[in-house]
């Protein structure tokens, strides 16, 4: 894995952007790095789009908040406008297919543009769209394995809903396969 | 027990971690009204303290959570309240009347975006209000300000052991990247931590016994700071100046490659760590710069800050209109100082620091 990485992760909010923010930092941790995770909030909190920070570095970080993110999960079109011109050069940015159009992708930054909602779907839970979202950035990036991510889901996952953890964890493995052959 | 040796780490907001961090130094007794971005520490709380044997009492204002905070005090038991600036604005009254009755407590301010409500971003504003006093006549707080999940909970441990060894307010200042970040801490208690038990002892004769308990001709335990007769009231201002000047010992800081340093940024908080990391990436070209980092913003450590500014350019870094480049001004005298203000309510990261500071170093 790299020495350093972070990564913006944005959708609207009920996406599940925080759950995964907290998932990477919960597996980083549990890797041994360093982790920060920064959860940004406000009155956009309904319907608008929500967004959070995570750095993993196996020095101590500094700052939490990066404005010019090496990385970017971007689950829906606002988040889309708001982060890809803030990507830092030679990033790469996954992106959700089902929900942002094609045409406004910028062809010259590395994106795996993936129909997590469908996907989603197709596993069997619509509200699947952030696992496969990021087990396609781990796929993308190299910086966890698979393995690591889905072992930590026993650390979040609330124990009442821990029957939803081999679901979750197929939906990790399947945007991770998705984003490895199609790269 | 070195941090090797101890349990593994957990990954929690600056909010928990200061709630964990309370509890296990101690805390009996909790008294606050909910804010946001501070909510966390009275949700965690709610639960951790009664578990703990402790009492959670939901205030019904900040006046209220205050002046419960000054009678637990002045029992002699480790309590504490928390809020985030405007609520903090309130508590004042009873902040200046626990400092004037000697009483110990402990006062969190997770602080907003201001004046007024402002919002609920990052911000330094508070700085002033906290460090200079906050409340009306000449009282201190003595005011930590943590950068990291860790220093949250270790310096709940620091804030009750001043708090008790001075019979003083302690603020702990942070803002809404302090208690929002969630990152790992360790939760042992710090090398030489006091205990509670300790703690408890440095103050028994705030203990209320019951008529009669110590003689019935002993003399009444007045706390109060009230003190209408001829001179009393210089006495007592007195005896607590002597008692922020003693205070100076215990000013702390962290500094981070000050050694050949030619500049040294100065930046408390969440802007400390964000300027470390501008820092880093800088040193990495060569650029000889230091980060000098305070812990205690009251008293400010203004004579190690005096050593360190020799011969240096100093830049001070603060997401505030200009505030505690006040005090570092006041402790470099002659040394020019450089100042870079970030507005309160932004978010910023490490690269929008790299100019300022590059052109500080440039003078």
């Amino acid at each position: 894995m790299p020495e350093y990485q972070d990564v913006v992760i944005a959708g609207f909010g009920g996406q599940g952007v925080m759950l995964i923010g907290n998932l990477l930092a919960q597996a980083g941790m549990e890797q041994g790095l360093h982790v920060t995770f920064l959860p940004v909030y406000g009155a956009e909190m309904r319907g608008g789009t929500a967004n959070c920070t995570v750095v993993l570095d196996v020095l101590p970080i500094g700052s939490p908040l990066v404005r010019e993110p090496l990385s970017s999960i971007v689950l829906n079109e606002p988040s889309l406008t708001k982060f890809q011109p803030r990507l830092r050069k030679g990033g790469v940015q996954i992106v959700n297919a089902s929900l942002i159009a094609q045409d406004l992708v910028e062809t010259s930054i590395r994106t795996v543009y993936i129909p997590a909602n469908d996907m989603a779907h197709k596993i069997g839970n619509a509200k699947l769209v952030n696992m496969v979202a990021l087990g396609a950035w781990l796929g993308a990036t190299g910086t966890l394995p698979l393995q690591a991510v889905q072992d930590a889901l026993h650390s979040v996952v609330s124990s009442h809903y821990a029957k939803l953890i081999p679901v979750n964890a197929a939906a990790l493995a399947a945007g991770y396969d998705f984003a490895i052959t199609r790269e | 027990m070195s941090r090797k040796q101890m349990p593994k780490r957990i990954l929690v907001k600056g909010n928990e971690a200061l709630a964990y961090g309370a509890v296990d130094a101690g805390l009996q007794c909790y008294f606050a009204y909910p804010i946001t971005p501070q909510n966390e520490v009275p949700e965690m709380l709610s639960a951790l303290l009664p578990e703990h044997g402790g009492a959670f009492v939901q205030a019904e204002s900040e006046v209220g959570a205050v002046n419960m905070l000054l009678g637990a005090g002045a029992c002699g038991v480790l309590a504490m309240t928390s809020s985030s600036s405007c609520g903090i604005s309130l508590m004042q009254e009873g902040i200046s009347y626990m400092a004037g009755s000697h009483i110990p407590g402990v006062i969190v301010n997770m602080s907003r975006g201001g004046p007024g409500l402002g919002d609920i971003g990052p911000s330094q504003g508070d700085y002033f209000q906290a460090v200079k006093g906050g409340g009306h006549g000449d009282h201190r707080n003595l005011v930590l300000a943590p950068s990291t999940a860790q220093e949250c909970y270790d310096f709940m441990f620091m804030a009750f052991a001043l708090a008790f060894a001075y019979r003083n307010p302690v603020m702990i200042l942070g803002d809404a990247i302090v208690g929002q970040i969630k990152e790992p801490i360790r939760r042992t208690a710090p090398e030489g931590a006091s205990t509670p038990e300790h703690l408890r002892s440095l103050v028994q004769d705030l203990r209320i016994e019951g008529y009669g308990a110590r003689g019935e001709n002993a003399p009444p335990r007045l706390l109060k700071s009230v003190y209408l007769a001829e001179g009393a009231l210089a006495q007592r201002n007195r005896l607590l100046q002597q008692k922020y000047a003693a205070m100076r010992k215990d000013a702390r800081y962290a500094g981070e490659e000050l050694d050949d340093a030619e500049l040294v940024v100065v930046a408390f908080g969440s802007i400390g760590r964000i300027t470390s990391s501008a820092i880093r990436g800088l040193r990495k070209e060569g650029r000889k710069i230091g980060l000098f980092r305070p812990i205690t913003l009251y008293p400010f450590p203004g004579e190690a800050l005096r050593i360190h500014a020799r011969g240096r350019r100093i830049l001070v870094i603060e997401q505030n209109i200009g505030q505690m480049v006040e005090d570092v001004r006041l402790a470099v005298g002659g040394c020019d100082v450089a100042w870079h203000g970030i507005m309160p309510g932004l978010f910023i990261g490490a690269n929008e620091l790299v100019e300022p500071i590059l052109q500080a170093l440039k003078g």
